[in-house]
């Protein structure tokens, strides 16, 4: 198996979630972490998604994942990157414990976009296995992590989206409305919107045809849809003319949108659906063991797309994956797991379950603030 | 730390662009170091730039003449009018010495997030301006930020009653960049202001 593009070489904690200090060298590509309830497994996997902009997998208000909830707190992680090493750090100041700050290598990075450059994570997390029975902003959530880690400009383009869908919802909430500064917000949204969806029916369009092609080993391969209006627009007319129709869609909704205090028509509408490739199975219907599977064929055919197309796969953080498996599955996702080449981080109460992977993988266990070598797989 | 006159300078430091208060407290102990060298003529410097300067009546620049100098160089040219934001864009705009002509500064972009409305930004002297008539063109040199996108829309609608050319300056492919790293906004973007060659 070949090294991965992007790899954790250190981790160091101050004062975030059950760690006061912690330092860690995670060594291979394969690390399990096991440990009773409450001890640390998951805020490892945390402090690790914050390397990367954004919420972090827990989506967690940034003063919270302080020690006690108190106080200012950091992560530092050295990488391997396709660019060479990499230093990242974040956290909070005793000044500004609400406002998260970055450093790479040792400065101010310019932007975000920066950082998503150079490091991106994919995580599968225990609340995610209830993806397919809630509301469409986690289906959606999961999928611009996809997107991000293939194009991470478009982080940038869904927070413009937002922005100014945010601004335009304020102003219809006014008496009067300026119709040219409406215009103006109406402008932006379509151009953002038609980029977002594009992004985002070209991942999957990629992603399909990688899982069809079976990319994700003898895991079960999902199919992979977009619920858009604009998606289904782009398929029939160029961008430009796409863009063109959702300016008049916004104007025409301008009385609509001002009663419910929302916006009928966006990329924020977006929806995805999953479903069973070999079966046809929809992931709604399936079983929880079942959608689970679903869930992490595509998180591991993403991987390793990505690994071919831009020759690093993201840090995949895995929490409690083997829940749900049953043993034909588990003995599947061990197989794919040895085989990509991607740095993957596994965690599990109970370290027997991962025992298949003792010689390919590290073992850690976690308890008493800290986290050392598990002895029994040493 | 060295007693409430330091602790003021390094709380007045910190409030600047770009610094902290760890970087306010290293340029106050640079200073305090060399107080002849650094500390005086500085503090020289700042009472006579406060009181020297002032806003262009006409376009908004800051400088120590009203008209500022820009407007009052009759080797401008003035049939061109370029808006920007902040006194901050004339400047990098007039450092890369591209525009010849006068500008307008708005004074911010319009965000109702913010706050920030029609009203709160400077329209009049441009308006005035126009109507006084010798303009021809209106470069709109705004951010390619939402509220920078919107506000140029915005003033494009209260602009197109005069006789002017509206343009904005261009948005695309960068400078030795290549196609295939854009994102897929900067692309359309670029192809949206395609130029004939």
């Amino acid at each position: 198996m070949s090294e991965p593009g992007l790899k954790l070489l250190r981790l160091t904690l101050g004062r975030f979630r059950n760690y006061a200090s912690l330092r860690w060298q995670p060594e291979g590509r394969l690390l399990v972490i096991s440990g009773p309830n409450g001890s640390g497994k998951t805020n490892l996997l945390e402090a690790i998604s914050y390397l990367a902009p954004g919420r972090g997998m827990r989506g967690a208000r940034v003063a919270d994942v302080a020690q006690g909830g108190t106080g200012a707190w950091a992560v530092n992680g050295r990488l391997a990157t396709q660019e060479g090493p990499t230093e990242i750090g974040t956290g909070t100041t005793d000044e500004n414990v609400d406002r998260r700050v970055f450093r790479l290598d040792g400065a101010a990075p310019r932007n975000q976009a920066e950082l998503a450059q150079r490091v991106a994570s994919v995580w599968l997390t225990p609340q995610m296995d209830r993806l397919f029975l809630e509301g469409a902003s986690g289906r959606r959530r999961f999928l611009d992590r996809l997107v991000y880690a293939l194009e991470p400009g478009n982080a940038r383009t869904v927070a413009a989206h937002d922005t100014a869908m945010a601004e335009r919802r304020r102003l219809l909430a006014e008496p009067r409305w300026e119709a040219s500064w409406l215009a103006g917000l109406e402008d932006e949204m379509a151009r953002h919107a038609v980029a977002v969806t594009a992004a985002r029916a070209d991942l999957i369009a990629q992603l399909d045809a990688a899982l069809a092609g079976g990319i994700a080993g003898d895991f079960p391969a999902a199919r992979l849809d977009l619920l858009c209006p604009i998606a289904a627009r782009l398929t029939e007319a160029p961008a430009l003319a796409v863009e063109d129709w959702l300016r008049a869609e916004f104007e025409a909704a301008r009385p609509r949108d001002a009663a419910t205090g929302s916006a009928a028509m966006g990329a924020h509408r977006a929806d995805l659906a999953m479903a069973d490739l070999a079966t046809g199975l929809p992931a709604a219907q399936a079983s929880t063991g079942q959608q689970k599977a679903l869930l992490i064929g595509v998180v591991l055919g993403h991987a390793a797309l990505l690994a071919q197309a831009r020759g690093g796969a993201p840090l995949l953080l895995l929490d409690e994956p083997a829940v749900h498996l049953d043993l034909k599955r588990r003995t599947a996702l061990f197989a794919a797991l040895a085989a990509l080449p991607a740095q993957v981080f596994l965690t599990g109460t109970d370290a027997e379950v991962f025992a298949p992977l003792a010689g390919q993988a590290t073992f850690w266990r976690t308890g008493g603030e800290g986290l050392y070598a598990d002895p029994e797989y040493k | 730390m060295g007693g409430p006159e330091i602790e003021r300078l390094v709380a007045l430091l910190a409030k600047l662009p770009g610094f902290g208060p760890r970087s306010a407290r290293r340029a106050a102990l640079k200073l305090l170091q060399q107080p002849e060298l650094r500390m005086l003529p500085l503090a020289v410097a700042l009472a006579e730039a406060a009181r020297a300067t002032k806003a262009c009546g006409e376009c908004g620049n800051l400088d120590s003449r009203d008209p500022c100098s820009i407007c009052a160089d009759l080797h401008r040219d003035r049939h061109l009018v370029c808006v920007v934001e902040q006194v901050g864009d004339l400047w990098a705009l007039e450092r890369a010495h591209v525009h010849r002509g006068l500008y307008h500064v708005l004074g911010g972009t319009l965000s109702a997030l913010a706050g920030q409305r029609p009203e709160d930004l400077s329209l009049h002297p441009l308006l005035a301006r126009l109507e006084a008539g010798g303009v021809t063109e209106v470069i709109l040199a705004l951010g390619a930020t939402v509220d920078g996108a919107t506000t140029a829309h915005w003033l494009t609608d209260r602009l197109k009653s005069f006789d002017v050319a509206i343009t904005r300056v261009g948005q695309g492919v960068p400078m030795g960049g290549a196609l295939d790293v854009l994102d897929d906004g900067t692309l359309a973007a670029a192809l949206r202001t395609r130029r004939a060659v």
